[in-house]
């Protein structure tokens, strides 16, 4: 058995518990939400937390619903809540394609989109849907909330903008109307992290691409998403070849590392294949046309 | 005890039809049929007992402390924080146990193990140090608190450099050792093949790495170990597919007396060969335990067990076949690298240095053979056959199978009619091999025109064609996917074997068998085997069942404890129903027999005078007189006066010395969807035809199947453990070791074919392994149809798979760059 290194354990109530538990345990506490990420980690020891705070009872924090023009997302909401939602399904399918692909049943059962967002590992699925969507999350801490965009989230792998003392309580994605989303991943074996995933959406007024995004995962993409693409492709109207540029964009602007998932040659190849039908299925999408 | 020489089959191989319809009260056939498992009641429910369930008073737990380096001279170890852990108990180094005279033990194949790491490291993942604590948390804490200082050294990772004079040598605990070489070995006459190759009108060559794998059980290896002072009786409950070669092992190495111990093998989740030898760690509970009085449990951990015990395969292999140009096959020779890793630990036949990979000349027939393997160290962990690959075979299969399909490809043969022209033809059974196998029995063509019938393999060319011209087409879709058939086609030897040419470190390869009837006609039977998930407690029920009539739910199998259970050599190889299965059925034989003469002095007639059906003697032409095995039992427990010379009860203990191997076999065809932009390979159809003589219990038959058709299409597809160049294991989690899932298993399409055994008492072959040999060239064959490309190296994950199709293909034994 791998078992961790001894911590100390603490059950919240509330979010305001939570926050005083942080506050008391200090840098060195750590929450604890569906522990899919980080127990894990501690089982390995490359996490070494001196005290847990266990999240899981904060029912506050597991919704999704509309608020105005956005979907907000509670940050305990699980992995599987995500995947059957019909409030997300009718906005945007990118969800629940990202979702079925992301592990397994078991771990999606637990796993939450909080604790995703905050891993902050570079193939984290859930980062390049926000990210494609440009989704923001709200911060909790003791003095207030604060708001980060999703593409100034990520500060480094691993690494958030979340900070000692704080919370991450909500995900928010604005609501768009004429939008197709989707997306495309590919993955050694069902339950395996991405090799390359891209996501996308795309409003069409008419023709033209009045509204787009990409978001792109495990290949050391800035951000979780390539600009320059999205700037190729906003206010043009629909052609293949921009499809393609745009694409061949993401794949350039990439940085993969080399591992055993695939050399660099290839992960970049495939990054343009995967913004190429992610891109064609948005648009397909937008227009009304079933996939 | 003397071996049971066996003649000719003693029963009919199958039953007749009418025989099959009985069934027992609780529904289960009396005999061969289908039902459901004895075992899985237990299993379903959670209950079943395994190595770490197991809590004894006072009990402590191990630790081993693991090398990160895979070459490394220990400079110096300092244990003296872990031992002021206040819940550690002992700490042991190498140098304690070299004092003990245990710092190195034998392994199976000649070789010496380190139990604990004295003077290098030879392996990332090797054991250094062992800690005992009162809880397992405690010993992991205590592991951090050990300072190894180490010199690294350069590390032999790729195998084909193993031997270059400037490898820096791994062995140098080895007298006189000044390179990486640890064997060669050859089958076959390379005289008369030479011959037969420079002389073929076609010749192809080809290289091809089987990659390093890991057997992966569910559970993990483990031990308890309960040194008894005060009786002096060591008792040592362990994951092991072999508890009593193990308890011999330790009596030898140890010097421990062999009536004192006392293996226990519980409930067993997996073994595939993991379980066959015997691991530091074993050995460390032990020692463990004789050091601190009471027993001690080590159970590694999932990356543990992925890193430091036995792998299997890694074969470089550089084959050559010979044909006439119109397919008809003259030759196979090959040339192997076998990467043994840091120390020979293979488990094996000891005849046998490279297994039973000179059956490679597989199901064809061709006179000329010749293979040379080369065995040599390198810094990886060590084993060389484990992963349900009977000895080898896996290899072997997959070698042949690849080059007929690059045979086929330079032909432009269909790799099916390629083989069908070749195949042994049922006339030639029994056939001597090349190299030197009997072959018992076969019908080929049969088994692959059944399969190419369930796989309607002419549609699927027909779609094959029709798909490759549309994708010619001007504005074709760049993405359509590649479709690919793949055929392969085993012949497996299992079974191991005759005394006279196969031992495990001296020990002949035969099993005991004890069957004990109690005086109301139940029935217990006790066998040398383990299972690990075959079913054995149902199927072993059948084959008495199937003998003397009597219901398998009145028959309880009892395995896996040395000390209630006769000598034998244990489960690997799919050696336990051609073996111990015919021990069974013998012990019952001679039950029935004196049974026979039991109910002759219970009914006052003669032996002769009585006939056997339906589990019960009779009086011929009287059929109301007569005795059912449960009456016969009874009095053989009774006061009835039994003839001169019979002795009263109903058992019997036998010895089985199988006469030969036996060869199941079976033809398989694979379908492949490749995506060609992704590389991403989808399996849209398996077809499955094994034969394996009569089925005892054919749903259990169809799991074995399925199970290693799953195996195939891992090892295939997605697993491989490779190394970086500092030797670091790239495959030490689940997350980096990759199974299949159901998800990209097809609904498997299995069908049979029956030629029984004709030296097997019940003409049974075994089938354990079978589709983890046959599957994976059926699986490499179709994707490489797909991409259209001779031979390109498994697994092919997508990246590899569209490296190959670039022209490009990666290693899958060293790092990706
Ligand atoms: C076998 C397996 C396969 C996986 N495959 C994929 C995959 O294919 N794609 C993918 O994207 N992911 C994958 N994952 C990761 C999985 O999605 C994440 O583990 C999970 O969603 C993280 O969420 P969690 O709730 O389990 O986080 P936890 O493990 O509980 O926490 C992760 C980190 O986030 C912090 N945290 C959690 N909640 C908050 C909060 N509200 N505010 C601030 N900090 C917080 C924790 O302190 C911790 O540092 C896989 C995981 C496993 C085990």
């Amino acid at each position: 058995m791998q078992v961790p290194a001894p911590f100390t354990y603490e059950r919240a109530g509330s979010v305001d518990e939570a926050l005083s538990l942080l506050g008391r345990y200090g840098p060195e506490a750590r929450l604890v939400a569906g522990g899919h990420s980080l127990i894990p980690m501690m089982k390995l020891r490359l996490a070494r937390p001196e005290a847990l705070i266990d999240i899981n009872g904060l029912a506050e924090l597991d919704y999704i619903r509309v608020d105005g023009d956005h979907l907000a997302i509670g940050a305990l909401t699980r992995h599987a809540s995500v995947l059957d939602s019909p409030v997300l399904r009718e906005h945007y399918r990118i969800f629940a394609e990202a979702e079925r692909v992301i592990a397994d049943p078991l771990v999606r059962n637990r796993g939450t989109v909080g604790g995703s967002l905050c891993q902050a590992d570079p193939s984290e699925d859930l980062s390049a849907v926000f990210a494609a969507l440009r989704g923001e999350v709200v911060v909790r801490s003791a003095s207030g909330t604060r708001r980060v965009a999703l593409r100034e989230f990520h500060v480094g792998p691993y690494e958030t903008a979340v900070g000692d003392g704080e919370i991450l309580v909500e995900v928010r994605v604005p609501i768009r109307t004429s939008v197709g989303s989707a997306y495309e991943k590919v993955e050694r074996r069902a339950g395996d992290w991405s090799i390359a995933a891209v996501g996308a959406f795309v409003v069409l007024d008419g023709d033209v691409i009045s509204d787009v995004g990409i978001g792109i995962t495990a290949v050391g993409a800035e951000h979780f998403t390539c600009q320059a693409a999205e700037e190729l492709l906003l206010g043009s109207s629909v052609q293949d070849a921009l499809v393609e540029t745009a694409a061949a964009t993401c794949a350039a602007a990439c940085n993969p590392s080399v591992d055993q998932r695939g050399p660099e040659d290839y992960k970049r190849h495939l990054v343009s294949v995967l913004a190429s039908r992610a891109l064609h299925r948005s648009i397909s999408a937008a227009r009304g046309e079933v996939a | 005890m003397t071996a049971t020489e066996t003649p000719a089959a003693q029963t009919p191989a199958t039953d007749s039809p009418a025989r099959e319809t009985l069934t027992s009260p609780a529904g289960n056939p009396l005999g061969f049929g289908r039902m459901l498992r004895k075992e899985d009641v237990r299993f379903v429910r959670g209950q079943g007992h395994y190595v770490d369930d197991l809590v004894l008073p006072g009990m402590l737990h191990g630790a081993i402390l693991r090398s990160s380096y895979a070459h490394a001279r220990i400079v110096s170890i300092d244990t003296s924080a872990a031992e002021a852990h206040p819940k550690v108990k002992a700490v042991i180094t190498g140098k304690i146990l070299e004092t003990l005279k245990l710092a190195w033990m034998p392994s199976l194949s000649g070789d010496v193990v380190a139990v604990l790491a004295t003077d290098k490291v030879r392996f990332q993942g090797q054991e250094v140090a062992f800690v005992i604590a009162e809880d397992e948390y405690s010993a992991r804490d205590a592991l951090e608190l050990i300072e190894v200082e180490y010199e690294p050294l350069p590390a032999v990772v790729d195998a084909r450099r193993a031997l270059d004079s400037d490898a820096p040598v791994i062995r140098d605990d080895l007298e006189g050792r000044t390179d990486n070489h640890i064997y060669d070995w050859e089958a076959g006459d390379a005289a008369a093949c030479d011959e037969v190759f420079a002389n073929a009108p076609v010749v192809v060559a080809q290289d091809i790495i089987y990659p390093r794998v890991h057997p992966a059980p569910m559970e993990t290896c483990g031990t308890v170990a309960h040194m008894d002072k005060v009786t002096g009786k060591l008792t040592v409950w362990t994951t092991t597919q072999a508890p009593h070669a193990h308890r011999t092992v330790y009596a030898l190495v140890a010097g421990l007396p062999e009536h004192k111990i006392q293996v226990i093998s519980p409930d067993i989740g997996g073994g595939f060969g993991n379980k066959v030898g015997i691991y530091p760690g074993y050995v460390l509970a032990i020692v463990g335990s004789i050091v601190t009085g009471v027993p001690v449990k080590w159970m590694e951990d999932r990356s543990e067990n992925l890193m430091s015990t036995s792998f299997a395969r890694d074969y470089h292999m550089h084959g050559e076949i010979a044909s006439t140009r119109d397919g008809k096959i003259l030759g196979l020779r090959v040339n192997v690298l076998a990467d043994h890793g840091a120390f020979n630990g293979v488990a094996q036949p000891t005849k046998f240095p490279a297994g039973f990979f000179h059956v490679f000349t597989g199901s064809y027939d061709y006179p000329a053979a010749h293979c040379k393997v080369t065995a040599v160290y390198t810094n990886k962990a060590l084993g060389g056959v484990a992963y349900a690959c009977s000895f080898r075979i896996t290899e072997a299969v997959y070698l042949v199978e690849r080059m007929v399909d690059c045979l086929a490809f330079e032909l432009g043969m269909d790799p099916a009619a390629l083989r069908m022209k070749n195949l042994l033809r049922p006339e030639q059974f029994p056939y001597t091999s090349p190299t030197g196998w009997e072959y018992d029995s076969g019908e080929y063509p049969r088994a692959l025109a059944e399969a190419m019938r369930i796989a309607g393999y002419d549609e699927l060319r027909a779609e094959q064609s029709r798909r490759r011209e549309d994708a010619k087409k001007p504005g074709a879709d760049p993405a359509a996917l590649l479709m690919g058939v793949g055929v392969s086609f085993f012949t497996e030897a299992v079974g191991a074997g005759p005394r006279k040419h196969m031992d495990i470190l001296g020990l002949g390869m035969a099993d005991g068998c004890e069957l004990r009837l109690h005086p109301t006609g139940k029935a217990q039977l006790r066998l040398s085997v383990q299972t690990q998930g075959q079913g054995h407690e149902t199927t072993f029920a059948q084959i008495v069942s199937h003998v003397i009539g009597i219901p398998p739910e009145d028959i309880e199998v009892i395995h896996g404890d040395t000390d209630n259970t006769p000598f034998g050599l244990g489960t690997y190889g799919s050696r336990s129903t051609p073996v111990s299965g015919a021990a069974a059925a013998v012990a019952a034989q001679r039950i029935k027999e004196k049974a026979r003469v039991i109910a002759a002095a219970a009914l006052e007639c003669s032996v002769d005078d009585l006939e056997w059906e339906h589990g019960r003697w009779f009086v011929k032409g009287d059929p109301s007189q007569g005795k059912t095995i449960a009456e016969i039992a009874m009095a053989a427990h009774s006061s009835l006066e039994l003839p001169e010379g019979v002795e009263g009860h109903l058992d019997a203990s036998v010895v089985y010395n199988p006469p030969n191997l036996t060869y199941p076999f079976g033809a398989y065809i694979c379908v492949v969807d490749v995506d060609p932009q992704t590389g991403a390979v989808k399996v849209r159809r398996f077809i499955a035809v094994d034969d394996c003589g009569p089925r005892i219990n054919p749903m259990i038959v169809e799991g074995q199947v399925h199970g290693g058709l799953a195996d195939g299409v891992g090892m295939a597809l997605m697993e491989v453990i490779a190394f970086d160049s500092d030797g670091n294991n790239l495959g030490g989690s689940f997350m980096d070791y990759l199974l299949p899932t159901s998800m990209e298993c097809p609904s498997w399409e299995l069908g049979e074919t029956v030629t029984p055994s004709p030296h097997h008492p019940i003409g049974v072959k075994g089938v354990g392994e079978s589709a983890t040999v046959g599957s994976p060239p059926a699986v490499v064959n179709a994707v490489l149809d797909a991409l259209q490309i001779r031979a390109a190296d498994m697994p092919f994950t997508p990246a590899a798979t569209w490296r190959a199709l670039q022209g490009r293909p990666l290693r899958p034994d060293l790092a990706i760059e």
